[in-house]
């Protein structure tokens, strides 16, 4: 074998709807697996937040964009001697075949390792792929690739509707859709057109199962299938989008291994070495199939199936890119056996995607063929019943399970839509549907999901009903059969307390429930996943709960343990940061000498990966299941301050409890969670903040706002990402506001406080001992506070902050971790305007930025709070040194607009960017442009569109526009704008509004491309307003155009870019950074 | 299932285990073997090799796709592997008493109940396994209503004899004409003859086949104590001084290595799964195969001009012999699949090969 000495990983840029944290697991693995072998490994990932890019990982770390100029120019500079390109998703994918086509690979002499380039190409371009499988005989859907609207037109006309269009080259179905007729045809050819030069048309397969297998091959030809899925959910529905099983459920072993055979022979003629996925549509009345792709990379489906296995796909694939045979590498769970086999399950895996459609003002809710879900959960059982109850639940959108949740009044006519036009909530219909009357084959009928699972789930709702019917007795009615029964079909303590006793006092009522459940001895029970069904023993221990059993698979932790909770299912506003904050906890706790535990239960991250603790649990992260491994492990310590809100939130319960939490206690954390509270402290302390009230009656409300003037915010307590907080400008938008808040939060008050427009947001990130602040990290904003700080471009170390403001805020934070009497993490964030510092508001817990301060910094904020809440003396750190930093760290959100249909792409309170990036710089310029580049912005070339917005963005962006036309930028402008440039003499070239229905219309310039960046600045809240300007936003966003909708981050963009050449953004790696 | 009668589940080490009735209410006793199989219970259970045995099956959730009608494939039938069911009893986690396939025609239970099989549902059947995993295969019994009824080791009675064909059969108009020896076949291997231009000629076990005109000789799977097969054995000694090919699998392969002049010995508690994982000796290639056996052949007894010919990748056991220079060869494996990985069919074709060339020498010498 001849390996390679230096091996460059691309990975995948920013968490994006379609390509999310499966990637962190996927380039971690890879890592590891190179590490092993002793080759040095360079990453290329502008994702801070990642485990990938920690220190330790890969050897040396470019926080740059994952584009082929960054990517040839880190090659021309690291001359390694070999590249993965599979580990890193479709950006990493297309990278690779944009250098392998410009010759660059060859240019530097350069291996690509695991599947050749070639047959990356053959899976993705549509019409080679029907070729080669025609080639030996494997079906594929009836279809035409095209590149013009005609053709695509005559190809729907030739295969019939209805006719499914794609794009090529698109990740996670980007562009994809159904067309009934040729009107619906004309409309999707012309969006997907947008975004890859062919498309698509092909028969339509609605109804049929859809089947996955994750299949490895070696450079020997040997191959197996490691897992295969079955999606709940039948074709048409995007897998990202479905609800998955695995191993299939209802395919016959003739069916099942027809299309194993199929997948291997597939995978071995086009050539793949490593891992790929294969996916089929089965007709459910026949044996007949169709491959309906190949990914030839690994992909959110072997991040589930390896998961959902235990058998550690990206690890083994990784290997087997450098020559390995399956056969020689063993299963890293048994540490005896090899690795040349496929899992044995004795569980059923579910695996459900989580969407925030609700935050996304104007977005189409109906689900397809294109990805929207922003994060998946997946639930291990012994049958599918306890597996999707739990997973329900897992998704953390305040749903019980499949029963038992707030009760929805709808008529049959919406129970009918509701099923036959997939959408987010149809799970829950399918209930609706059967309290109504509706038969299984009613629902079958309306849905096309095959009848066993409807037959399990009509199952659940029976039980449900029978629990319910028991209500006059109360608990008493619940036996210990009956009770073994609904915990074995996945019903929670506090479904059963909803079923039994009512929804009126769910929390107490579910801890009688346990009470009694515990004086029944009805337990859980540990049981491992080993890849071989218990056939060899395991030597790993990935670990669920079940009640489908006697017997614990392994006995309690004997030694010192930590637990660590997870921060549960990825969605806006909580993904990938936790992730690495908890990794980090586990790590510091092992380091301290400490038995660590894991408890999550999301398969895109590297927590869930077994050999990151010594006890793995992926389960649910409720109370209950909680403290069932609580209660069974006793660990000497529970941190829950490192996974973001989710475990935050059990703080009080789990305390009361008697669970051994780790740092700032209960009640301290919910004093600063709720909002009344934390208020009446800062009053207290005499620390300036918005004023605020409390919603109690709406006269109140309008005496406050009277007090105070619109605009105000509103906000429920316990928010995460601004949750059903929005800033409102008029008394009719605040009751409208109201009615809809109350939904969200009936049990915290609502909070009204005044907004403050124009003030500098600033936060700081914090480690505290016992109130002394040991470590912290102060990092400003670009925009303007009103801007989600999740959504918000951040420097660190802050560039515009005066020493004095500094000093300022950290006296507040001092005052503030002593009040709390805080150990361990906590984040605040602040305001400030002339001078005048108010605090917004404190989470105890670590926050989003933790990681791109800390690898910034050099200072693991992470490490020194897990040493803090271990009682490991640790000393204040030389924080302030980071001013002398010679270099800068820009974070910038990454936005999913473009797949999201119909949303508004507009910036506000409540967060809507789906992941992040940071990059380095030796000034904030080039730190900014190199991390606007790596969220997907363009340097324009030649014309910008502004339209400014209210008259202080006008003024604000005067500057930036005679920058532009000085660089030799045309500048188009609508109305207003044109005429404020026109006063201030800054040439621009007006277009007309959509509205104004007249040309030069800014629609139509859109539409041809005629722009290459878009600054839209919405001016107020008003209904035209909104209209127009969202016209533009949303064209922009569906033609592709780069879009920026604040003043300030535009200003600061156009002066970067205009100030830098590509030339002067240097490649510089991590380390060269931290050699300054 | 709330209304389902309790049964018991008794092993001989005093392990008692309750769970719901599924299938024929009854008790029985028999050989208690775990199979980690994911899919293919019509197929499984139809499997004489599994004669006498209590099959637990550790994948959780059984019946999901209910029991195909009877359909046949030449006069055998086209989904199952024998006329019917074998297994002395089933153990699973959840029985899914409600199915759904288009190709089903009853529920698994109302099969079992045909048979006058007995089921038993509820139980940890991981437990089970790594109790048969540490002690290794065990006796046991399915006990309902208290009808008790004593341990009975099948390994004891000649079950070949009771799984075999009273009396010879034929089978296709091929121009292979090849002898399958019928110690419990499953019906894919006849298939899988069928589809490759061979007139089969299935006879019983003790049946003395040298007394017939063939061109390969063919030894099936089969349950039990490979030693128990004296007739076959002899039979068999006599072939192996020809130069026919000869080719057997599982049973077959174990039949082979005691004519050969080698020892077989019981395996702690068998392979039963498709997953196994079979190198090919001395190779790069491996193979993933659908197995599901209780006695392996002791390489170190064979013969020199014996070797291994495949490999089990996990536990080094033998997983197929051959012969140095005669074209005799086995698999311990099922290359016919059904059910599981159909990864290894060419071995059919291998063989036919060397009943090609064996024909081709004939013609020329």
């Amino acid at each position: 074998m001849n390996k390679p000495t230096k091996v460059l990983i691309l990975g995948s840029g920013a968490l994006k709807i379609g390509e999310a944290g499966e990637f962190d697991y996927s380039g971690s693995q890879a890592l590891k697996a190179l590490k092993e072998e002793g080759i040095r490994t360079i990453l290329i990932n502008p994702n801070i937040a990642t485990v990938q890019t920690s220190e330790g990982m890969a050897d040396d770390v470019y926080f740059l964009p994952v584009t082929p100029y960054f990517v040839e120019e880190v090659i021309k500079k690291e001359q390694p001697d070999g590249i993965l390109v599979a580990f890193g998703g479709q950006t990493a994918l297309n990278c690779a075949v944009a250098l392998y086509r410009a010759g660059v690979f060859e240019k530097y002499n350069l291996p690509v390792l695991g599947t050749p380039v070639q047959s990356i190409i053959d899976t993705e371009d549509r019409d080679i792929f029907k070729e080669k499988l025609d080639q030996i005989g494997v079906l594929t859907a009836r279809s035409v690739a095209v590149t013009t609207m005609d053709d695509a037109l005559a190809a729907g006309e030739k295969i019939g509707f209805p006719i499914i269009v794609r794009a090529a080259f698109a990740l996670g179905g980007l562009g994809s859709g159904f067309a009934n007729n040729m009107d619906e045809l004309r409309a999707l050819a012309e969006k997907s057109f947008t975004t890859s030069d062919q498309i698509l048309v092909e028969e339509s397969l609605k109804g049929w199962k859809e089947v996955e297998y994750e299949v490895v091959r070696d450079a020997f030809d040997n191959c197996i299938t490691v897992c295969n899925m079955e999606n709940f959910d039948p074709i048409g529905i995007h897998t990202g989008e479905s609800i998955v099983v695995a191993p299939s459920q209802t395919l016959s072993n003739r069916e099942y291994h027809k299309l194993r055979s199929i997948g291997i022979k597939t995978i071995r003629h086009l050539g793949i070495v490593g891992e790929c996925n294969i996916q089929y549509a089965l007709d459910p009345v026949s044996e007949d199939y169709r491959v309906i792709e190949v990914n030839a990379r690994l992909s959110r489906s072997s991040a589930l199936a390896s998961k959902a296995t235990g058998y550690p796909l990206a690890f083994v694939a990784a290997k087997l890119s450098l020559g390995y045979s399956l056969a020689e590498l063993k299963n890293s769970v048994t540490q005896t056996t090899t690795a040349f086999f496929e899992p044995a399950l004795d569980y059923v895996v579910v695996k459900l995607p989580r969407w925030d459609l609700g935050k996304f003002a104007g977005v189409q809710r109906l689900i397809g063929s294109a990805m929207k879900s922003v994060g998946e959960v997946m639930a291990i059982g012994k049958s599918f019943e306890e597996a999707i109850q739990k997973g329900l639940r897992m998704l953390d959108t305040g749903k019980r399970g499949f029963v038992g949740n707030a009760p929805e009044q709808a008529d049959n006519e919406t129970i009918d839509r509701l099923l036959n036009q997939p959408n987010e909530e149809r799970i829950f219909a399918i209930n609706q549907a059967f309290e109504a009357g509706y038969t299984i084959e009613r629902v079958h009928e309306l849905t096309r999901i095959d009848l066993w699972f409807l037959q399990r789930l009509h199952g659940i709702f029976e039980l449900g009903q029978r629990l319910a019917t028991g209500r006059e007795q109360g608990l008493w009615s619940l036996d210990v059969d009956l009770l073994r029964e609904a915990k074995k079909a996945g019903f929670s303590d506090q479904q059963l307390a909803v079923q039994l006793l009512g929804a009126d006092d769910v929390k107490a009522d579910e801890l009688r429930v346990r009470a009694h459940r515990k004086a029944l001895g009805v337990l859980p029970v540990v049981k491992q996943i080993d890849t071989l069904a218990a056939e060899f023993p395991a030597k790993t221990n990935y670990l669920y709960l079940t009640y489908h059993g006697t017997e614990n698979d392994l006995a309690p932790e004997t030694e010192r343990s930590i637990a660590v909770l997870g921060s549960g299912v990825y969605r806006i506003g909580s993904s990938v940061e936790f992730d690495w904050c908890g990794v980090n906890a586990v790590q510091t706790a092992a380091a301290e000498g400490y038995k660590t535990l894991i408890i999550n239960y999301n398969p895109e991250t590297v927590s869930t990966d077994y050999d990151v603790s010594d006890r793995l649990y992926f389960e649910e992260l409720s109370y209950e299941r909680v403290m069932d491994i609580l209660d069974f492990e006793h660990p000497t310590g529970v941190i829950l301050s490192t996974g973001g809100q989710i475990p935050n939130n059990l703080a009080t319960r789990l305390e009361e409890a008697g669970a051994p939490i780790l740092g700032t206690s209960a009640a301290s954390i919910d004093m600063a969670e709720n909002r009344h509270k934390f208020s009446s402290i800062m009053d207290e302390l005499g620390i300036a903040q918005p004023r605020w009230n409390e919603l109690t009656s709406l006269a109140d409300m309008h005496a406050f706002v009277g007090e105070v003037g619109y605009p105000v915010l509103i906000r429920p307590s316990y928010v995460l990402s601004g949750a059903a907080m929005n800033v409102v400008s008029n008394p009719h938008e605040l009751e409208e506001f109201l009615q809809t808040a109350a939904e969200v939060s009936a049990e915290y008050p609502v909070v009204v406080s005044e907004f403050i427009q124009e003030a500098k947001e600033i936060e700081l990130d914090a480690v505290a001992d016992h109130g002394e602040i040991v470590s912290y990290a102060i990092s400003e904003h670009v925009e303007f506070a009103g801007v989600h700080s999740g959504d918000a471009t951040m420097y660190y170390p802050p560039q515009r902050v005066y020493v004095g403001t500094i000093r300022k805020l950290k006296n507040i934070a001092e005052k503030i971790a002593r009040r709390y009497d805080i150990s361990g993490p906590f984040n605040i964030q602040f305001l400030e305007k002339n001078g005048v510092i108010r605090v917004i508001e404190c989470n105890i817990r670590a926050s989003r930025s933790y990681p791109f301060v800390s690898k910034i910094s050099g200072n693991n904020l992470v490490t020194k709070a897990t040493q803090v809440l271990l009682g490991v003396p640790v000393t204040r750190d030389d924080s302030e040194r980071v001013y002398d930093l010679p270099f800068v760290g820009v974070k910038a959100p990454q936005f999913s607009f473009t797949r999201l249909p119909g949303a508004d792409p507009v910036l506000r309170v409540d967060m809507v960017s789906t992941g992040e990036v940071g990059c380095l710089g030796d000034t904030a310029e080039e730190a900014l442009l190199k991390s606007m580049l790596s969220v997907g912005y363009k340097i324009p070339q030649k014309t910008v569109l502004i339209s400014g917005g209210p008259i202080t963005s006008k003024v604000a962006l005067l500057s930036s526009a005679q920058l532009l036309v000085k660089k030799g930028y045309q500048i188009f402008a609508t109305q207003g704008t044109h005429r404020f440039f026109a006063e201030n003499n800054v040439p621009s070239s007006l277009l007309f509004w959509p509205d104004d229905h007249q040309e030069p219309n800014v629609l139509t310039y859109l539409r041809e491309k005629k722009i290459d960046l878009v600054i839209n600045i919405p001016k107020n809240l008003s209904k035209g307003e909104l209209d127009n300007d969202y016209k533009i936003r949303r064209t922009a966003i569906d033609f592709g155009i780069p879009l920026l909708t604040n003043a300030r981050l535009a200003s600061k963009f156009i002066r970067a870019f205009c100030s830098l050449e590509m030339a002067d953004l240097k490649i510089k790696s991590w380390n060269e950074y931290k050699a300054m | 299932m709330e209304n389902s009668k309790l049964v018991k589940l008794i092993l001989e080490d005093g392990t008692e285990i309750q769970g719901q009735s599924f299938g024929a209410h009854m008790s029985v006793a028999g050989e208690v073997v775990f199979s980690t199989a994911m899919t293919g219970y019509p197929e499984n259970l139809t499997d004489p090799s599994f004669a006498g045995q209590i099959l637990v099956l550790t994948y959780p959730i059984v019946g999901n796709y209910g029991v195909p009608g009877e359909d046949l494939y030449e006069s055998i039938s086209k989904i199952f592997e024998s006329d019917k069911i074998h297994i002395a009893g089933l153990v699973v986690n959840y029985y899914s008493d409600e199915h759904s396939h288009w190709n089903a025609a009853k529920s698994l239970g109302d099969w079992l109940k045909e048979y006058n099989i007995p089921g038993i549902a509820g139980v940890d059947t991981r437990m089970l396994t790594k109790i048969l995993r540490e002690k290794g295969a065990m006796l046991g019994k399915i006990v309902a209503d208290e009808q008790d009824v004593p341990l009975h080791d099948p390994n004891l009675d000649n079950l070949v004899a009771q799984v075999s064909p009273p009396e010879v059969k034929h089978y296709g108009q091929g121009q292979h004409k090849i002898v399958l020896v019928d110690c419990g076949t499953k019906t894919n291997i006849i298939r899988c003859f069928l589809e490759r231009d061979v007139e089969l000629i299935r006879v019983p076990w003790d049946y003395d086949f040298t007394t017939l005109d063939y061109d390969g000789l063919f030894l099936s799977n089969g349950p039990g104590d490979p030693k128990m097969c004296e007739a076959t054995i002899h039979n068999l000694q006599k072939a192996l001084q020809q130069d026919k090919p000869i080719f057997g699998i599982c049973l077959g392969s174990q039949l082979m290595g005691l004519a050969a002049g080698g020892d077989t010995f019981k395996l702690k508690y068998g392979h039963r799964s498709h997953n196994q994982p079979v190198r090919l000796s001395g190779t790069q290639r491996s193979y993933i195969t659908s197995q599901n056996h209780g006695f392996a052949v002791d390489t170190d007894t064979l013969p020199a001009e014996w070797t291994m010919l495949f490999e089990n990748l996990n536990d080094g056991t033998c997983e197929g012999i051959k012969h140095k220079t005669k074209p005799f060869f086995s698999t311990q494996f099922h290359p016919e699949a059904a059910g599981g990985p159909q990864d290894t069919e060419f071995m059919f074709d291998d063989f036919i090969e060397a009943v090609k060339e064996y024909k081709a020498a004939g013609k020329q010498g």
